[in-house]
């Protein structure tokens, strides 16, 4: 779905990622740890291409990124859904055209009542016509995530999605995480959140992966 | 890139609600299509006015000629009846008609005033020369008059007639020339307009990248709006420089070239084409602006 081969990413004249081979399976739950500034980000925005790597292939759903037009990147992008660290909202849009914002650019305008029942299990469903600045951490990384998966995306990809939300509320992210890879999506969640990746290891067989000194390491069992 | 087509990119879609009001630009938009086009209609008149002054100009010179004959008192109506007997068996040579006193006052009237005492002057007598198709040779004429009446000189007109062309004919290339760089000038403006919109909602942009939109999506909300706005602003213009040229005083009140300024018959219609232009640029100059900001999106 999304493989690695020996890939690197320079930034600023630094390699900020060297020599990465991985490959994400179907269906599979995939934490991505590390420290602040390792490379976490910038390997999600390779998994996504909005960068492209400077040495190696990234291969998205068996086509290599090099090699896409821009509208194929458009089209790769509706097969997955991201949960921005800073969420990336359109302020001037109330939460439900945020949400479907997706179906819009696609031309497939969702049902209201899809769109309804989305929201509801995020539990936003009486936030439809807010605005997005008038939203809290944790409706915000809700309302990511419903806008994330509501193209019905084969990947999900996450950035730090409990990083300004509370123990109780990140458990409640890491909820609807699992319920969407039981339903057969591949997650990739990057967080320094030690507690979460336990918290979920203890519901579904996650993998950790650990970035560290500009390299991908699969972590061991112990954490 | 996807291939646009203008009615594509015109037509309302969810592209427009996604994209937040331009503010300012879209004032600054509205407001160059107006005056550039407002300024275009007077470009446009006097390339037209030209056009048709060179005609005139060119109509009623082209085919006639002027003997202008200087003699003593005593022989002058002989000579001039001997140079239009000279005249009338000229080949080439239409018709020969001496001016008189009356049509000669009339030219002199602009300089002179209407008072002027034509007989107390002395006047050379003026011969209008009519050519027929095949025209006359000049030279043989000018030798021949010369024998029959030693003050005639023979002007074919071609002195000051190709002067009058020529600055005709650059007023026209003028006129049009200024449309040009008024459409350069509001292409510009245009582009610096979208420029700072697609900056102004480079988030939006990147936003919409992200969740899978396709540059013409995204290009055009952007299109559209400045094409409309365009559209709009130079629909003002052109009825307001039409207007403007409308009030222009007539031919009889002031007379001279600026009185021709104006629009005659189907010419009305030409300035109602100007606001399709300015659309026109805006669409090209606003496209391209917007998938080249958009090349900074991967």
């Amino acid at each position: 779905m999304i493989s690695f081969e020996n890939v690197a990413y320079n930034y600023g004249g630094g390699e900020l990622l060297s020599d990465i081979s991985l490959r994400l399976a179907p269906g599979s739950f995939h934490f991505l740890t590390g420290p602040s500034g390792a490379g976490k980000t910038t390997f999600l925005k390779l998994c996504y291409a909005e960068l492209l790597p400077t040495a190696g292939r990234v291969t998205l759903f068996d086509r290599e990124v090099r090699g896409l037009a821009r509208d194929d990147v458009a089209m790769t992008r509706r097969r997955i859904g991201v949960v921005h660290q800073d969420c990336q909202f359109l302020d001037h849009l109330p939460l439900g055209d945020n949400v479907a914002l997706p179906l819009t650019v696609a031309g497939r305008p969702g049902a209201a009542r899809d769109l309804a029942d989305l929201l509801a299990w995020v539990g936003l469903e009486r936030l439809t016509d807010a605005l997005p600045p008038s939203l809290s951490g944790g409706e915000r990384q809700r309302a990511a995530l419903a806008r994330a998966i509501i193209m019905g995306p084969d990947v999900i990809l996450a950035d730090e999605p409990t990083g300004n939300l509370d123990w109780e509320m990140s458990l409640r992210l890491l909820t609807l995480l699992v319920e969407l890879n039981r339903m057969g999506k591949t997650v990739l969640v990057a967080t320094h959140d030690l507690n979460l990746i336990r918290q979920a290891k203890s519901q579904i067989p996650a993998r950790v992966l650990r970035i560290a000194k500009r390299r991908i390491q699969l972590a061991g069992a112990d954490l | 890139m996807t291939r646009l087509s203008l009615s594509r990119l015109l037509a309302p879609g969810p592209a427009d609600a996604v994209v937040p009001p331009s503010g300012h630009t879209a004032w600054l938009t509205l407001f160059t299509a107006g005056a550039m086009t407002f300024l275009a209609v007077f470009a446009l008149a006097l390339a037209l006015a030209s056009g048709r002054l060179a005609e005139r100009w060119a109509g009623a010179l082209e085919r006639t000629a002027t003997v202008r004959l200087s003699a003593p008192e005593d022989q002058i109506d002989r000579q001039v009846k001997a140079v239009l007997a000279l005249l009338s068996t000229t080949p080439g040579i239409a018709s020969a008609r001496a001016l008189d006193e009356e049509e000669q006052r009339k030219l002199l009237e602009p300089w002179f005033g209407p008072d002027l005492p034509v007989q107390a002057l002395p006047l050379p007598r003026l011969i209008e020369v009519v050519e027929d198709g095949a025209g006359y040779d000049a030279e043989g004429l000018r030798l021949r008059l010369t024998a029959e009446a030693p003050g005639a000189v023979l002007d074919d007109h071609a002195r000051w007639r190709r002067p009058l062309a020529v600055a005709a004919a650059r007023l026209v290339l003028l006129g049009w020339l200024s449309i040009g760089l008024i459409g350069l000038t509001m292409a510009a403006m245009i582009t610096l307009a979208a420029n700072a919109a697609l900056a102004a909602n480079a988030q939006v942009i990147r936003v919409l990248r992200l969740v899978g939109a396709r540059d013409s999506y995204i290009a055009r909300a952007f299109v559209r709006r400045f094409t409309l706005r365009a559209l709009a602003g130079a629909g003002v213009g052109a009825v307001a420089g039409m207007i403007g040229i409308a009030a222009l005083p007539g031919a009889e009140a002031a007379g001279g070239f600026l009185t021709g300024l104006g629009f005659q018959g189907a010419g009305w219609l030409l300035p109602l084409l100007l606001p399709f232009l300015a659309g026109g640029v805006a669409f090209a100059a606003t496209r391209a602006a917007a998938f080249r900001k958009l090349r900074e999106f991967h």
